[in-house]
């Protein structure tokens, strides 16, 4: 059976994984030199600043991770090809985790500068609840048995939670704020000393290659477990 | 049939139904007032800030409400199958969709207006303020587009009622922080300060329903 050959054998497209993860542990060796011995010691906030190398890129890969979610589920619903409801199960289970990360690094940040673990402003409100939504997103596929029509739920969900964060947030801002202004993505140019801007730029650089990496590793895991069962329906199909 | 006859159809067996029944509107309005209850003994609903605890009182008393009953109402519907038969004959989902979101509004609507009373009654708040309507029926109208939409989706799940809250009470935040926003300065006569928390609920309202309509047959596909 050609399904048979094809769940064991290598990806198709193994030389570019490889790359991948040969650029992705190099570019992260660059970051962490340049965090750690690059870029100045901050003069307010003192060693603990150096998380933000960490925060930032996490925040936005969260952030992305939902959006790839959100296109890949309208083209599920529009085109019924598994491999869209593979990609947006890949980038959720990415987003959780690099959503966990942004928390968790924001909070460890946050204690010594704030003085508090945790703050109601907007934007850690905001990831918060969209840490929430991805949990519904796994507890939404995890709860409905027949698998396709939780990847069709699950779609449903991903549109209308990625249309709903931007309404989020403004009505949590309204609410309250106390996170510091942005300062890398402003008009003027990013308020702070080129050597952590060049820093940053790099750590998120190293993070995004990473990501693809991860994610194209995560695919390919989701599309053998697919044939795999595939098989195991066949088999039981025939006895 | 036209969509207009059918979208009626559907909500005319819906209100029939229950008003046979019965069932659905009292569940929910015990809840309702149990919710209330409990809150005048978890929070100050006497003193001089009750206007802000009552209104969050009323609004989780409302969001747990609207789940429970959309939860029952959808439970319901799949006995004898008769979700199948409507999902079998020729009415667009978005009809289906709207149908059942003005035939929820109703027993929410019902269940309001005895909660808002009790409200009025029993913490002396000026509820019956047309702002305040104004801002109940908005919130109500974006709480149950969401729920009608996920209610759908929940309804042959086991752990329905685990699950519907869990997906929709994130989802929801924007309406639950403008709505007790909303009241609240409702009933404290800030009219105009709450006019973009009115703007807010309705933008969020016509958007969900717009795209709870669209995706509607996605999850109506059985």
């Amino acid at each position: 059976m050609a399904t048979v050959t094809s769940a064991v054998r290598r990806p198709a497209k193994a030389a570019w994984l490889s790359v991948l993860a040969t650029l992705s542990v190099l570019s992260f060796a660059l970051s962490v030199v340049l965090i750690f011995l690059y870029a100045p010691r901050d003069v307010q906030q003192g060693e603990v600043q150096r998380l933000f190398y960490l925060h930032l890129p996490t925040a936005w890969l969260a952030y992305l991770s939902f959006f790839i979610i959100f296109v890949s589920s309208i083209l599920y619903l529009l085109r019924g090809q598994a491999r869209w409801d593979r990609l947006a199960r890949s980038a959720a289970e990415l987003g959780f985790i690099f959503t966990t990360l942004v928390l968790l690094t924001g909070s460890i940040w946050g204690r010594p500068i704030w003085g508090t673990w945790w703050t109601w402003d907007a934007r850690l409100t905001t990831t918060l609840i969209l840490w929430f939504i991805y949990l519904g997103y796994f507890l939404l596929r995890a709860y409905v048995a027949d698998p396709e029509r939780g990847a069709r739920y699950a779609a449903v969900l991903g549109i209308v939670g990625f249309v709903d964060i931007p309404i989020i947030h403004m009505s949590v801002r309204w609410w309250r704020t106390m996170h510091p202004e942005p300062i890398v993505v402003r008009s003027e140019g990013p308020a702070m000393p080129p050597e952590m801007f060049t820093t940053v730029a790099i750590a998120l650089i190293a993070f995004v290659i990473l990501y693809a990496f991860l994610l194209a590793v995560k695919y390919w895991i989701e599309t053998t477990r697919d044939e795999v069962m595939e098989i195991r329906g066949a088999l039981e199909q025939h006895g | 049939m036209s969509a207009w006859s059918q979208f009626i159809a559907i909500v005319k067996r819906d209100l029939l139904l229950e008003w046979r029944a019965r069932e659905l509107v009292i569940g929910m309005l015990v809840m309702a007032l149990l919710t209330l209850l409990i809150f005048n003994f978890a929070f100050d609903l006497s003193g001089a800030q009750r206007a802000a605890s009552g209104s969050g009182a009323l609004w989780v008393a409302i969001v747990f409400t609207t789940l429970l009953g959309l939860g029952r109402a959808v439970a319901l519907e799949r006995q004898e199958g008769a979700w199948e038969g409507l999902l079998l004959s020729p009415v667009e989902r978005p009809v289906i969709f709207i149908g059942k979101l003005v035939s929820m509004l109703f027993f929410v609507s019902a269940v309001e207006l005895v909660a808002l009373a009790v409200l009025a009654v029993l913490f002396a708040l000026p509820v019956l303020r047309p702002g305040v309507l104004v801002v109940v029926g908005l919130g109500t109208l974006g709480l149950c587009t969401l729920g009608t939409l996920f209610a759908a989706m929940t309804a042959s799940v086991r752990s329905r009622d685990v699950l519907l809250p869990a997906l929709v009470f994130p989802l929801a935040v924007p309406v639950v922080i403008g709505a007790v926003r909303a009241t609240t300065l409702e009933l404290n006569g800030f009219t105009a300060d709450a006019a973009p928390w009115k703007s807010l609920l309705g933008g969020f309202a016509v958007l969900f329903f717009a795209l709870g309509a669209l995706t509607f047959g996605s999850v109506a596909e059985e």
